[in-house]
Order: C-alpha cells, then sequence, then structure tokens
C-alpha cells in the first residue's frame, strides 16, 4: 500500500470529498433544506411550545380511576387512562401482583405482565373452543398462498429462522392438547374409581 | 361497529364492539376513515410487548371524521376532518410544557418510562387503537390537526407516525453537511429517513436491508445507495469498507426489537423470548458507525433487556440519541416539505386491506409477503 492509498481512517481528511452542494441539489429533490441544524423542529430537543391547545394546569380528572392498576413509580392513576380490556380472572390477578408489587426497575414486574398474557391467552382459546368462534393457531395463513408464501421468501435469509414459525406458534397448543388429553384421562379414572 | 381485536400471538380477528363513549370532558370520538398497520404493531402481534390483553384493539396510525366531542373540546367540531398523532398527550404537563410529547406523563398509569399510545397495549395506557370504525381519541384540543385541504389522504395517514419517525430519526442523527449516513432498515421508517437525510445535508445516504423490494424503492424514493445484507459475509466490515475503515457518521437504526441477520439472536430473542427482542441491528449500529458518531435509533425496544453491546458504544465515544417521537411537533415542517414534493410519504403504501380482512393484512405485513412495504386498512370497505 503506498501512502496515497492510505484509507481516510489513517490521515486527516477524507480522501473523497462529498459531491458539491449543487451536485446534490441538482440529483435531490430538496436536498439540504433543513441545513441548519439549529433550524429543526427537534432542536433543542427542549422547547417550549407557545400553544399545545391545553386551556388547563391539571387536566379535569377522569372519573373512574378507582381500583384501576397503576405503576407505583406514579404518583396515582394519571388524570386521563384507557378503560380497554380491564383486569379480570387468573391473568387478571397475575397482572394486578405484577403492578402493585414491583416497579418498572425489577425485571420480575415485566416477566409477571409476560406470564399473565400467556395465561390471559389461554384463559380465551379454551372459552374460544365452547363458544361458536373457536380460536386458530394462526390467523391470516391463507395469504401463504394468496400472495406468493413461496416466491416471496425465495433467497430470504429470515427463511432460515421463519422455519421456526410453525414450532413457536403450534407448539404451545400441541403442549396445550397434550395437557387437556392427559387431564381429561385422569380424570376419567377417578370418576371410574 | 367492527373493529381488530387481539387474540393472542399471531392471532387476530375482526369483531363487534361497542363505539367508544366520551369518558373524559376533552374527548372526542373520531369516526376512522383510513388506518395503517405500523412495524410496531408486529411487536404486539408476536406477543414482545407485555400487557398486551386479548380483546385489545390496536392501531396507532389512522385518520378520520369527528363523530362527536366532549363538553370542554374547543378547537374541533363534529365533521372535522383530523390526522391524529400516535401519542395520547396532555399538552401540559412536565414534559409536554417542554415539548416531549411522546413522553407525556398524564396519560399512561401503567409505566411511567413510555408515554400514551392509541391501541398499543397496556404498557402505553390502554387504550383502544383506530384498525376499527371508531376510536376515543383523549385530549382532542392537543392531540389531532385538521387534516390540510391539499393534502392527500394517504399522506395524511403515513405522516401520524411512520413518516414523522423517519423525520425524527434523521433529525436524532445531527446530521452536518456532507456526512456519510447509513440507514438500518428499509421499511417505511428507514425509508423516509433515508430520504429526510438528504434535506439535512447527507453527502452519502447507504440504506441497508434484505428485501430486494425495499431497497429498490429506497433507490427510487430516496436516491440512496443500498446494500442487501443476506448478500455480505458481515454488515459491519463491508461498512467499514464502504467509508474507508472510518465508518459512517451517522447510522439510523429503523429496524427495532425484530431485527434478522443473526440466527441466535433471533431464536433468543423473538421466538424463545428469553431476552426483549433481538438487538442485531442497534449492534450493528454500534459497530458501523464512527467514533466519535451518532446513533439516532427510532427502531422499538420493549422494557425487558437486551444484549446490547455497550462497551463498544462507551469506547468509541458515540452520542446515542433515541425516542418515541413527538409526532406533532414535526408536523408544521413536514407539511410543507410533503406540499414541496420533498418528501413522499404515501410512495411507502403498496396494500389495502379491508377490515374484515384484518388477519390477512397482518400475515403479509409480518412475513413480508407480496412485496409488501406498508398495508392500509380501509374500515368501510366490505
Ligand atoms: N420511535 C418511534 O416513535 C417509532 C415509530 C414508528 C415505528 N417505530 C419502529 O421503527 C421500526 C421500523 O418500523 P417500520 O414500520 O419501518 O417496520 P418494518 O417492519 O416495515 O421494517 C423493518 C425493516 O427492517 C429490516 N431488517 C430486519 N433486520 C434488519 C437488520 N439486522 N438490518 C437492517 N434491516 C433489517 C426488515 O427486513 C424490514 O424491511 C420498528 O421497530 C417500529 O416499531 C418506532
Ligand atoms: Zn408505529
Ligand atoms: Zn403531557
Amino acid at each position: 500500500m503506498s501512502e496515497s492509498d492510505i484509507p481516510s481512517a489513517y490521515v486527516r481528511d477524507k480522501r473523497t470529498p462529498p459531491p458539491s452542494r449543487e451536485e446534490l441539489r441538482a440529483r435531490i429533490p430538496g436536498w439540504g433544506v433543513d441545513l441548519d441544524p439549529a433550524d429543526r423542529p427537534s432542536y433543542p430537543r427542549l422547547q417550549y411550545p407557545a400553544d399545545t391547545g391545553a386551556h388547563w394546569d391539571f387536566p379535569e380528572r377522569q372519573p373512574g380511576s378507582e381500583g384501576r392498576e397503576h405503576s407505583i413509580e406514579h404518583a396515582f392513576v394519571t388524570p386521563v387512562f384507557g378503560t380497554a380490556q380491564p383486569l379480570r380472572g387468573p391473568s387478571g390477578a397475575i397482572r394486578r401482583y405484577a403492578y402493585r408489587r414491583f416497579s418498572e426497575g425489577r425485571l420480575a414486574h415485566w416477566l409477571l405482565l409476560v406470564v399473565g398474557d400467556r395465561v390471559d391467552a389461554w384463559e380465551h382459546h379454551l372459552q374460544s373452543f365452547v363458544s361458536g368462534r373457536p380460536d386458530v393457531p394462526a390467523s391470516g395463513v391463507r395469504t401463504e398462498s394468496t400472495h406468493g408464501g413461496v416466491r416471496s421468501r425465495r433467497g430470504r435469509s429470515d427463511v432460515r429462522h421463519q422455519l421456526l414459525d410453525p414450532v413457536v406458534v403450534t407448539g404451545p397448543w400441541v403442549a396445550g392438547a397434550g395437557v387437556v388429553v392427559l387431564g381429561v384421562r385422569r380424570l376419567l379414572r377417578a370418576v371410574r374409581g | 361497529m367492527r373493529a381488530m381485536v387481539y387474540r393472542g400471538p399471531y392471532q387476530v380477528r375482526v369483531e363487534d364492539k361497542d363505539v367508544p363513549a366520551i369518558e373524559h370532558p376533552n374527548d372526542a370520538i373520531v369516526r376512522v376513515t383510513l388506518a395503517a398497520i405500523c412495524g410496531s404493531d408486529l411487536h404486539l402481534y408476536h406477543g414482545l410487548m407485555p400487557d398486551t390483553r386479548v380483546g385489545h384493539t390496536f392501531g396507532h396510525e389512522f385518520i378520520g371524521v369527528v363523530e362527536q366531542v366532549g363538553p370542554s373540546v374547543q378547537n374541533l367540531a363534529v365533521g372535522d376532518r383530523v390526522m391524529v398523532p400516535f401519542n395520547v398527550f396532555c399538552g401540559s404537563c412536565w414534559f409536554c410544557a417542554r415539548g416531549l410529547y411522546s413522553n407525556c406523563h398524564n396519560v399512561n398509569p401503567n409505566a411511567t418510562a413510555v408515554g400514551g399510545i392509541y391501541g398499543y397495549s397496556h404498557t402505553t395506557g390502554g387504550y383502544d387503537g383506530g384498525q376499527s370504525q371508531y376510536v376515543r381519541v383523549p385530549f382532542a384540543d392537543v392531540g389531532p390537526t385538521k387534516i390540510p385541504e391539499w393534502m392527500h389522504d394517504e399522506d395524511a395517514v403515513v405522516l401520524t407516525d411512520a413518516a414523522a419517525t423517519g423525520y425524527f430519526g434523521a433529525q436524532l442523527g445531527e446530521i452536518a453537511e456532507g456526512d456519510t449516513v447509513v440507514v438500518l432498515g428499509a421499511g417505511p421508517v428507514g425509508l423516509i429517513a433515508a430520504q429526510s437525510s438528504w434535506l439535512m445535508g447527507a453527502g452519502r445516504v447507504i440504506v441497508v436491508d434484505h428485501l430486494e423490494e425495499r431497497l429498490e424503492k429506497a433507490r427510487t424514493m430516496a436516491y440512496a445507495e443500498t446494500l442487501d445484507y443476506d448478500e455480505l459475509d458481515d454488515v459491519v466490515v463491508e461498512l467499514k469498507k464502504q467509508t474507508d475503515y472510518l465508518g459512517a457518521d451517522v447510522v439510523i437504526e429503523a429496524v427495532g426489537a425484530e431485527a434478522d441477520g443473526n440466527f441466535l439472536q433471533q431464536v433468543t430473542g423473538t421466538k424463545l423470548k428469553l431476552q426483549g427482542g433481538s438487538p442485531v441491528a442497534l449492534n450493528w449500529a454500534i459497530d458501523g458507525v464512527r467514533k466519535g458518531g451518532t446513533v439516532s435509533v427510532v427502531g422499538a425496544y420493549g422494557p425487558i433487556p437486551n444484549a446490547v453491546k455497550f462497551g463498544d458504544a462507551l469506547n468509541k465515544g458515540l452520542t446515542l440519541r433515541m425516542n418515541q417521537t413527538p409526532v406533532k411537533r414535526q408536523w408544521p415542517r413536514m407539511f410543507e416539505h410533503v406540499r414541496n414534493g420533498h418528501l413522499t410519504p404515501r410512495e411507502v403504501v403498496t396494500h389495502r386491506f379491508p377490515l374484515e380482512h384484518i388477519a390477512e393484512a397482518y400475515h403479509v405485513f409480518s412475513s413480508k409477503l407480496d412485496g409488501c412495504i406498508k398495508p392500509l386498512i380501509l374500515p368501510d370497505a366490505a
């Protein structure tokens, strides 16, 4: 390697200077319209917007916050909150415990919430089998035939781990079915004496 | 009304639900006319976000018509056509008062570490979202904006999140004139980040992904150079070669917690869920940027820890910038850019599904079938 081939990182200046402003403006619509870093909407990070539309110092409180779960890093249930899917059943008990006992700083908080999610899903899957609309392990898979499942994946590296998807997706269902079968057998045995 | 509903990992369907009601004096109810699925929704769909409840309606990218307003609403009237930022925010807390709308403290009782987001689990406040015929919009005087007459609906819906996030991501990169900018991920967010990098004076923009149709879009819509990581033995080495062994001045990470490219990380992170998703792209960003450079992270990560190469970031003296996007803060300037044709959000849209086909839409987008880059959801179509 002769001196002039030594890459930029090892010398003072970039060996290939960037294209000129004129060249970039000619090639790229709008090049440089936000050139000044001090004139970009997110600069500086903290700004005091003149008017956010809020006409209160502290918002009026939404009714119905009694008993609603909240992070213990909050002083109270925030004045506005979502009311979708309130806690219920065994998954609700797990989640309530996660909120009441552990702050967001504790891994246990999040892992319990994940456990709550899996329990929630299975509560509903089981209910769905006695409803008119049973859950299926994966929804939308028919698009594999209508939207080119094979064609779309040709040569893609993510196919390697997507091969695991059927196992990841249906595995818990197979395991669940196994548990149900065993349970039913035990029950029958117990009933028969 | 009809609404998308989560049933468990990989399972969504459409159900009948009650039309939402006004629950706070500053609420509005919006009839959704157009919605979208975001890359972030895939984290919920795959069961990666803690406290995602069965029955939850996803959707934080939507536009619509004001159907009803609460008694204290002053800035909106029934019949207004509005675009709604994905953030639920109050406009008055310590954080909102400083423009940090995505970090609002008054709307998410479930967590202090994240603000409020529509249809994005209880970890972001437990609000049902907009992949639905109607949605409750809290703080109607603060969040929504009337859609300008000249604006195309598809631009408006992409501006509610994906486009604003791409533009915000480029700003977090603190791009200086002539910088070499690498964008990881050529999804809707990465594509707009690449377009935006030029507006801020980049001298070179390189987009990395492995989906050919997305890389093609990066070349045509964002005039970028592209790298397909499936064709490379080691992306980081290639980035070093491409930048004369300096590394990129700025790397924008627009991939998030489901990054591919490392089998072990994918399997432990997103399949077995032993860590909070896969940090592959974030680590590529840390390795691929030059010393003293800036990594902008807009790819989403959840609250569960990841195996991030923090030591390299320290030893390289990097600046790491990141946040959920405070969307409304980006809009006035972005509206100009869209009007002048400098940003073209709706170019990312490839598919349009009726709400009734929501399960199909999720599968196609999640598995990246049929060249899908951005799917829109039409709530009224049969
Ligand atoms: N910060 C925010 O406010 C905010 C807002 C919107 C979206 N997001 C996040 O931004 C990310 C991108 O969103 P999107 O809608 O464009 O998603 P998307 O799923 O459409 O795009 C992600 C792209 O990354 C590619 N990819 C995967 N692994 C990669 C790797 N190792 N290197 C390079 N590319 C890789 C995929 O092939 C895909 O094209 C998501 O994580 C989303 O959650 C954040
Ligand atoms: Zn999003
Ligand atoms: Zn606030």
